[in-house]
């Protein structure tokens, strides 16, 4: 009953409020970013980009932010397809357990990953006792990034997996083929698109995660000192230096996700 | 369908915001709001003096910001609005008043304060000498360059590696044992009190009488230790000067002494 008002022409003022909303929200996004690429030179920004801090940094942050997402891909696409089409006591509660990061503070999450993991802590004090350390490592980095960012991932896996008809599941079933290999060979190649989006989202995150780090990890220069923390301790000091720094995060994050979402045209969206 | 868990976060979300909006920040009727901008070093100090001064002038609700000094500076540069700014050193102060961002004739020192080594009770690095930080392993948490505390600290281990007591590697030694810099003493007290640190470099004034038995205190010298000045002003884009110039003397008279005392300051 409801469609025929959306038959036909789109009113006029439908189509002048949407292109209202969109150019003031293009322009509030941009207008910050803006505000950074003009508050530096060229030159100033060449020049810091030598700087020790920066190249730390940016490697840190790109290292540790890829093997969290590819820790998250392994262990989230079972757990997530698990979720989405078998019934077992609990499954509630493990759905709700998962989400509990994105709800959580960062630095929230950091004093209990540093209670849980820290040399006085549950499970850290049994690893202290052979001589391990997880607290103020680069491992420290990852498990806070896996930690704040597993979420993203597993929410939109589940949810692509859930849209993909049980057909396909019976089909290859029916037709002789083993539970395993079709979920690599048929299953996967279909939720591809939604899977890469998902492992976007996580790794965006956990090159952004700043509480938790600082937190659990520390701020050390080449050790723990990812792009945020560099970017908020040189804010302190060098205003420059905070300000190349957070262009060169802009710079890559966008090429990295306009890079994945060029690729993924190759997979049509589904 | 995917996302229909957006609305439901978003609606808690504004409701959440207008909840705190309505009782958060918005200052009691007829009551002037005083922004006092503190050292992350002065939180325990400044929240009992705000407690005091609010009871004695029911007319001013203080409100307080703690933070690094040199965050706090750089707020004050960028347009924050603050009416009074205490820091832990000359230094982040006086550059603003360079600027011409403060009252410069309100300017003038309120506290001193020293800086010593903390350990946890347990004290896990079995540190019990200033030397013992040069054992390799040892866990040690002091503050950025930038801070403060974490300059001080460069200071003071400088001045220990010119001294032939501890020798000219001990500087480097002590810093390449520094497993993490923070952006604010209480970072490193925090990091001691959890027993994930062995050691951290801090302010007397840190050692209170709330945590005094979670650590175990090793004095610095005065010969190498830091005498850190306080000093505190009116805010020049400050609405509320005269408000503001009430806080500043009660802070420097018996009252604000006694309170500074208490928490282990020296006073100027």
């Amino acid at each position: 009953m409801g469609r025929r008002y959306f038959q036909g022409k789109n009113p006029l003022f439908l189509t002048i409020g949407a292109g209202v909303l969109i150019t003031l929200l293009v322009i509030f996004i941009i207008t910050p970013i803006l505000g950074l690429f003009f508050r530096i030179s060229f030159e100033q920004f060449l020049a810091s980009l030598s700087d020790p801090v920066v190249w730390n940094a940016l490697v840190l942050s790109l290292v540790t932010a890829s093997i969290s997402t590819l820790v998250i891909i392994l262990v989230g696409t079972p757990v997530a397809w698990v979720n989405a089409r078998h019934h077992y006591p609990g499954r509630e509660i493990v759905d709700t357990l998962i989400d509990l990061p994105l709800v959580l503070p960062p630095t929230v999450a950091g004093l209990a990953l540093l209670l849980a993991f820290g040399r006085m802590g549950l499970i850290g004090s049994f690893f202290y006792d052979y001589g391990i350390s997880i607290a103020f490592t680069t491992l420290a980095v990852i498990i806070a990034q896996i930690f704040v960012s597993i979420p993203f991932y597993i929410r939109q896996a589940r949810a692509s997996f859930e849209q993909l008809d049980t057909m396909y599941e019976h089909a290859a079933k029916s037709l002789g083929s083993p539970s395993v290999p079709t979920f690599f060979t048929i299953i996967l190649p279909l939720v591809k698109a939604g899977l890469i989006g998902g492992a976007i989202m996580s790794f965006a995150r956990a090159l952004g995660e700043f509480g938790a780090t600082i937190m659990f990890a520390g701020n050390f220069q080449g050790r723990t000192q990812t792009m945020p923390l560099a970017i908020y301790t040189a804010m302190q000091g060098d205003l420059t230096a905070a300000i190349t720094l957070s262009v060169i995060l802009i710079i890559i994050s966008f090429l990295i996700i306009a890079f994945v979402k060029f690729k993924l045209r190759g997979y049509g969206e589904r | 369908m995917k996302f229909s868990w957006i609305i439901p976060v978003t609606v808690v979300f504004l409701a959440a915001i207008l909840l705190t909006g309505c009782t958060g920040n918005q200052a009691e009727p007829g009551k002037t709001e005083l922004t006092v901008f503190a050292a992350a070093s002065l939180t325990g100090a400044l929240t009992d003096m705000a407690e005091t001064y609010e009871t004695s002038h029911p007319g001013i609700h203080v409100v307080l910001n703690f933070d690094g000094s040199q965050a706090l500076r750089t707020q004050i540069e960028q347009g924050a609005y603050a009416d009074v700014f205490l820091s832990a050193n000359t230094k982040h102060l006086y550059a603003l008043r360079d600027q011409g961002l403060m009252e410069n004739s309100s300017i003038g020192l309120f506290a001193k304060n020293k800086l010593a080594v903390i350990t946890p009770a347990s004290n896990p690095g079995n540190i019990t000498t200033l030397a013992d930080l040069t054992r390799p392993g040892t866990r040690l948490v002091i503050g950025t360059k930038d801070v403060p505390v974490g300059d001080y600290a460069r200071q003071i281990l400088k001045k220990m590696g010119n001294d032939s007591t501890y020798g000219p590697s001990y500087n480097a030694s002590v810093l390449a044992n520094v497993i993490s810099e923070e952006t604010t003493v209480t970072g490193v007290v925090t990091k001691v009190q959890l027993g994930e640190a062995d050691a951290g470099i801090v302010y007397e004034s840190d050692i209170t009488p709330e945590n005094r038995d979670r650590f175990l205190v090793i004095s610095i010298p005065d010969q190498y230790n830091v005498i850190a000045e306080y000093p505190a002003g009116i805010v020049g884009s400050s609405a509320h000067k005269d408000e503001a110039a009430g806080f500043l003397a009660y802070l420097k008279g018996e009252q604000g002494r006694a309170i500074l005392a208490k928490y282990g300051f020296a006073l100027p």
